[in-house]
C-alpha cells in the first residue's frame, strides 16, 4: 500500500465523532462574517449597516486576483461592518447579521436531487467557483479558482483529491465522503474539467475503509456522468494529508524546494472543496455552510455539524455538549496543525475544519528540558529538515543559517514537536523563525 | 534512560556470578558517584535546576564500571567517576552538550593514568588474568600463530561470560540480549550497533581470510574486548553520536575500522574505547552531511 517515503509518526487517530452522522445546526441569532476568511486580500463589503440581505447574497466582493467573495450565510439585516476579533483575538473587518427567518436567494437550487450531468467548460466552471467564493476547505483557504488557474507555462496533469483526514480527531472529511459520495465525485469531476486533466485520483488512508468502499462502488456506477477516478488506498501515517505528502505518496512525483505542486503538473484539492464546487457548479449554492468536527473527549457529544458560516464557536460547543468543567484549551483545527482559540465568541470560517476541546490532563505542555540530541527529529521530519538546528538557529537569531536549512520547506506539521523527548517547542520556534527570515527576504526584495 | 539501565542488568548479573559481589560494589561506587559529582556541580557551579533525574548519571555510572577491571580500587573508580562526570560532561554544560561520551573519558583516562591497575584482571577459573585479546597480542607478537592462541581460548566461554576482562565486557550473550531489548524499544536503531560489528567482522575476515594464521577469527574479535557493549551501548548514546541514520552508518563504519587497526597494529590489545572517542570527535562533521531531501 502506499504511503510518502520519509519520516512521519503515529498520533493516537481520536476519531470520536466517526459515526456520528452529519446534523444541520439551527440558525443562531446572529452570525459574524469576517471578510478575511482566506489566503490573499480581504473581500471589499458590498453591504453597509441597515442592509437587508438574504442566504446567499453577495455581501463581500473578492478584493483582487488572490481574494475569495464572501456571501450571506442567512438572511435578516446588516447590523454592523467593522472589525471584530477572529479566534485568534485578532480584530478583522466582518459584516454582523441579525438572523430573520431562513429566505434564500431563489437562484439557488436547495432541492436534493443529484445533479450528475454538466455541459459547462472549463472557464465558465471556474468563473462559477469563483462567484461563490470558495476556498480550500482543507483548512488551508487558499482561493480555489487561483489554484486551478496554473501560471503560464505551467500545465496540470494530475488532480488529487486529499480525502486523508490524518489529522488526529476530525471527522468531517469522512462523513462528506461517506454520506454525499455522488456530490463529491461529480466536484472532483468538474475540477478535473476546469483543470483539463485526465488522471484523477483520490487519496484515502485506509482506516476509512468504509469511505473507499463506498467511492469505489458510486464511482463505478456513476461511470457513464464522470471521467475515470482511481481511489487510492493509503497507508496510515501522519502527515499524509500534507500536500506535498499526498502527491508523492500517490504519483512519487517530488516537489522542489520552495516549488508548488503545479511543478511538477500536480493540483491537490480537499473533498469538501469537492463538494462545495458541486454546489456551487450544480445548485449555484455560495460556500455560505461547511461541515465542521466538535469534538474532544470531555465533550458531551462529539459531533459532526452542518453549520452556517458566521455562527459563534461557542453555539456548536454547547450544541455538543457544552464546554465540559476540566476544559482548559479549544483548538481550531486539529491538535497537531491548529491554532489556539483565545475567543470563543469568534465565528466558524470557511477553514473551520474542526474545534477541540482539550482537557486539563490533554493540554498539559510538559516541561522542556535541554535537547539530548537523539535525532528523533531529523528522523520523523517528513521534509529532511533538522529541526533541533533550526530551532537553535532561530533562538540565536542566525536568521540566514535557518533560511540555509530550508526553514520555509517546514509544513508545520508538528511531527518533530510531537516526537522530542526533552519536550522542545520545536515548531513553535520555527514558525517564529519562519515569520522573522521572511520579514528579512522582504526587506531585500524592496531594496 | 531507564531502558537502558533495564537492558544492561542481566550483564551486570552475569559479571557479578563470574567475579563476584565485588563487582556489585564498584557498580554502586561509580553510580553513586556519578550521580553525586553531577548534583554538586549542577547546584553549586552551574546553579541550575537538578539534572540528576534524567538518569543519565547514573546511566555514565553503570557503563563506567562496565569499562573497569573487578580488582580495581575503589578510591579509582571514585576519581574515574569525577573525570567523566566534571571533565567529560558538565563542563561543556551537561546532558545533550557534550561531545564525547564520559563514561569513555572517565575510562580512558584512568586507563592512561593508571595502567597497571587498570589492566590487571583478576583470573577465571584458574585461566591467567590477562584478557583473550591481550592474551592473542602477546602470543602473536612473540612469533606464535593463531592456533596458539585458540588453544587457550574457549568459544563458549567468551559467550558467556567466563573469561578475564572489563566486568561488563565480558558476557556477550547477555549485553546481546540487552541490545536487543533497547532495539525493540526503539532507545536506539540498528544503524550504529549494525554498522560497528559489521565493519569489524568483515574488516577481519578479509585479513584472517587472507593470513589465518597472523590474524583473528571474525567471530573472536566480536565476542571480545568491548565490541558488543560498545557496539550496543557507549557508541549510541544519543549526545555524542550523529543525529541522523545514514550518519549514525558513517560513525559506525569508522568505530568498526579504527577498533580493528588499534587491536591489530596498535599498541593497546584493545581500541573500542579510543575509536569511539575519536569518532566521537567527528560527530560535528557527520552532523553536516545535511539529510537527504527528495
Ligand atoms: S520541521 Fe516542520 S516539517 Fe519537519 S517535522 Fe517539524 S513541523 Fe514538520
Ligand atoms: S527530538 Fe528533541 S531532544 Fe531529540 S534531537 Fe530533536 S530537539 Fe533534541
Amino acid at each position: 500500500m502506499k504511503t510518502f517515503p520519509r519520516g512521519g509518526i503515529h498520533p493516537p487517530s481520536n476519531k470520536l465523532s466517526s459515526g456520528e452522522a452529519i446534523l444541520p445546526l439551527s440558525l443562531p441569532a446572529s452570525v459574524v462574517v469576517p471578510l478575511s476568511q482566506h489566503i490573499g486580500a480581504p473581500a471589499v463589503a458590498e453591504v453597509a449597516k441597515g442592509d437587508r440581505v438574504v442566504v446567499g447574497q453577495l455581501i463581500g466582493k473578492a478584493g483582487g486576483f488572490v481574494s475569495a467573495s464572501v456571501h450571506s450565510p442567512v438572511s435578516g439585516t446588516v447590523t454592523a461592518v467593522e472589525p471584530l476579533a477572529n479566534g485568534s483575538g485578532i480584530k478583522t473587518p466582518s459584516v454582523v447579521i441579525a438572523v430573520e427567518g431562513d429566505e434564500w436567494l431563489p437562484s439557488i437550487d436547495r432541492s436534493p436531487e443529484l445533479v450528475p450531468e454538466c455541459r459547462l467548460e472549463g472557464p465558465e466552471i471556474l468563473s462559477l467557483i469563483a462567484d461563490a467564493g470558495i476556498v480550500g476547505m482543507g483548512g488551508a483557504t487558499f482561493p480555489t479558482q487561483v489554484k486551478l488557474s496554473p501560471p503560464p507555462g505551467k500545465k496540470a496533469e494530475i488532480l488529487i483529491i486529499n480525502g486523508v483526514e490524518c489529522e488526529p480527531y476530525l471527522t468531517s472529511d469522512h462523513r462528506v465522503m461517506l454520506e454525499h459520495p455522488s456530490q463529491v465525485l461529480v466536484g472532483v469531476g468538474l475540477i478535473a474539467r476546469a483543470l483539463g486533466v485526465e488522471k484523477i485520483f483520490i487519496g484515502i488512508e485506509n482506516n476509512k475503509p468504509d469511505a473507499i468502499e463506498l467511492l469505489r462502488k458510486v464511482a463505478s456506477e456513476m461511470v457513464r456522468v464522470l471521467p475515470s477516478i482511481e481511489i487510492v488506498p493509503l497507508k496510515v501515517r501522519y502527515p499524509q494529508g500534507g500536500e506535498k505528502q499526498l502527491i508523492t505518496a500517490i504519483t512519487g512525483r517530488y516537489v522542489p524546494s520552495m516549488g508548488l505542486p503545479i511543478d511538477i503538473g500536480c493540483v491537490v484539492q480537499n473533498v469538501g472543496t469537492a463538494l462545495a464546487v458541486y454546489e456551487a457548479v450544480q445548485k449555484r449554492k455560495p460556500l455560505i455552510e461547511r461541515v465542521v468536527t466538535v469534538t474532544g473527549k470531555g465533550l458531551g457529544q462529539p459531533s459532526n455539524f452542518l453549520a452556517r458560516i458566521g455562527t459563534p464557536v461557542s453555539a456548536l460547543i454547547e450544541a455538543a455538549g457544552g464546554l465540559p468543567s476540566d476544559a482548559q484549551k479549544v483548538i481550531g483545527g486539529g491538535p497537531m496543525m491548529g491554532r489556539a482559540m483565545s475567543n470563543l465568541d469568534a465565528p466558524v470560517t470557511k477553514g473551520t475544519s474542526g474545534i477541540l476541546v482539550l482537557g486539563a490532563s490533554e493540554a498539559a505542555r510538559c516541561a522542556e528540558t535541554a535537547c539530548i540530541k537523539c535525532g528523533k527529529c531529523v528522523t520523523v521530519c517528513p521534509m529532511a529538515l533538522e529541526p533541533y538546528l533550526l530551532s537553535r538557529l532561530v533562538q540565536k537569531q542566525r536568521w540566514d543559517e535557518a533560511e540555509a536549512g530550508a526553514i520555509f520547506d517546514c509544513i508545520e506539521c508538528g511531527s518533530c514537536a510531537f516526537t522530542c523527548p526533552a519536550r522542545v517547542p520545536l515548531l513553535d520556534w520555527i514558525r517564529l523563525g519562519k515569520t522573522e527570515v521572511n520579514k528579512i527576504i522582504r526587506s531585500r526584495l524592496s531594496c | 534512560m531507564g531502558d537502558v539501565l533495564i537492558a544492561l542488568a542481566p550483564a551486570l548479573a552475569v559479571s557479578t556470578w563470574v567475579f563476584g559481589a565485588q563487582v556489585l560494589a564498584i557498580t554502586v561506587v561509580a553510580v553513586g558517584a556519578c550521580v553525586a559529582f553531577e548534583w554538586l556541580i549542577q547546584r553549586y557551579l552551574i546553579k541550575g535546576p537538578a539534572t540528576i533525574g534524567n538518569l543519565s548519571a547514573v546511566v555514565t555510572g553503570v557503563l563506567l564500571a562496565f569499562n573497569l577491571p573487578s580488582s580495581i580500587p575503589l578510591w579509582l573508580v571514585i576519581l574515574g567517576a569525577f573525570v567523566a562526570i566534571a571533565i567529560g560532561k558538565m563542563t561543556f554544560g551537561g546532558l545533550g552538550k557534550n561531545p564525547f561520551n564520559p563514561a569513555l573519558v572517565g575510562r580512558v583516562f584512568l586507563l592512561i593514568a593508571y595502567p597497571v591497575q587498570m589492566t590487571s584482571f583478576p583470573s577465571v577459573d584458574g585461566s591467567s588474568g590477562a584478557t583473550p585479546l591481550a592474551l592473542a597480542k602477546g602470543v602473536i607478537k612473540g612469533g606464535g600463530s593463531v592456533s596458539d592462541v585458540m588453544s587457550q581460548v574457549n568459544f563458549g566461554d567468551l559467550f558467556f561470560g567466563n573469561h578475564g576482562g572489563s566486568f561488563g565486557e565480558v558476557a556477550a550473550l547477555a549485553l546481546i540480549l540487552g541490545g536487543l531489548y533497547l532495539l525493540a524499544r526503539k532507545v536506539i536503531t540498528w544503524h550504529i550497533p549494525l554498522a560497528v560489528l559489521g565493519t569489524m567482522a568483515l574488516f577481519s575476515a578479509v585479513l584472517w581470510f587472507v593470513a589465518p594464521d597472523s590474524y583473528l577469527s571474525p567471530a573472536f574479535h566480536l565476542l571480545t574486548g568491548g565490541a558488543i557493549l560498545g557496539a550496543f551501548f557507549m557508541a549510541t548514546d544519543y549526545s555524542t553520536s550523529p543525529m541522523s541514520r545514514s550518519g549514525g552508518l558513517i560513525f559506525g563504519v569508522g568505530i568498526g575500522l579504527i577498533t580493528i587497526v588499534i587491536r591489530i597494529w596498535g599498541a593497546y590489545p584493545e581500541g573500542m574505547s579510543f575509536a569511539i572517542l575519536i569518532m566521537n570527535s567527528l560527530v560535528p562533521l557527520i552532523n553536516r552531511i545535511k539529510p537527504k531531501r527528495a
